[in-house]
């Protein structure tokens, strides 16, 4: 079984990075850009059986640092 | 003082760093990241700078997950003293020894250079010899040391005494100006400036070396 977990930055938290992918974009030619903040995906192969709540112990505890991120959990069966 | 040095995978400035404690006088013990206790009756143990496992996730997440930082949350814990320069300090945040995040730097640059610093307090084992307000300067090298924290925890480390530098020319965006805080006991210290970069004529500086000469002179005394 497999899990994806989403990690981005709260909402609030500065994102200096997505602020220059926005500019970028802007200098492209993109024109209506107006925001982009930019986060991590990380994939988990997982023994069957692995429950959400031992996912969400590995986001606390590693995957993201909850002062400034915030993480969502995709379970795939 | 008996000092030990934690090693990590990718740490660059450990050498440097145990060079710093011995000028001061200290003993110094390297340690490597996977063992799991300190060796006994240190007085500091020093957490350098680099890239422990190559910044990989975010810069100092997965060494603070080491076996040994398990042992030096403990030694902290119990009143230890913790000096972590740099990805030291970012790995102390990590641990939640000491609070708030170090994001990457404002303007995104990896910034190199002499950095212009104010001493904020001399109240501390780390800090005892230098005098408040006085200005230092001290080499900065680093990708990700914008020191974000809320309002309220700013103003929390600032009404209790908890900054131990400032800059004067804001290199990273840091919130408050903030080069180094230390924890609710004082005992744990985490700058981004590398102090063990400037204790000798030959590198050209000496400002950091009292650091480690406030050090030698606080926990021999203790």
């Amino acid at each position: 079984m497999k899990a994806r977990v989403h990690v981005m930055l709260k909402n609030g938290v500065l994102d200096p990075q997505g602020e220059a992918v926005r500019h970028a974009l802007g200098s492209l030619g993109f024109d209506g850009v107006e925001g982009v903040r930019q986060g991590k995906v990380i994939d988990l192969d997982l023994a069957e059986g692995t429950s959400e709540d031992a996912v969400k112990e590995m986001c606390e505890k590693l995957l993201a640092n909850t002062v400034i991120e915030s993480y969502q959990i995709e379970m795939q069966v | 003082m008996r000092a030990g040095v934690i090693v990590f995978p990718g740490s660059n400035c450990d050498r440097d760093l145990a060079e710093g404690f011995k000028a001061a006088g200290a003993d110094v013990t390297m340690v490597w990241h996977k063992d799991t206790a300190l060796p006994s009756g240190l007085d500091i143990v020093g957490i350098p700078g680099g890239f422990s496992f190559g910044d990989y996730l975010r810069c100092g997440a997965i060494a603070a997950q080491s076996p040994i930082s398990k042992a030096v949350v403990d030694f902290a814990e119990k009143g230890g003293h913790v000096l972590g320069i740099c990805n030291g300090f970012q790995v102390l945040c990590e641990t939640g020894l000491l609070p708030g995040v170090l994001m990457r730097n404002a303007g995104l640059r990896f910034v190199c250079r002499q950095e212009r610093l104010e001493v904020a307090t001399e109240n501390s084992a780390f800090t005892g010899r230098y005098k408040l307000d006085e200005e230092i300067t001290i080499p900065i090298a680093h990708h990700d040391g914008n020191f974000s924290a809320d309002a309220d925890l700013v103003a929390q480390l600032e009404a209790e005494d908890r900054v131990a530098f400032r800059y004067l020319d804001n290199p990273n965006g840091s919130a408050g100006d903030i080069a180094g805080i230390l924890s609710e006991n004082r005992r744990v210290l985490g700058l981004m400036p590398h102090p063990e970069r400037a204790v000798s004529d030959a590198q050209g500086n000496s400002d950091g070396m009292r650091v480690f000469t406030s050090l030698t002179e606080a926990l021999v005394a203790a």
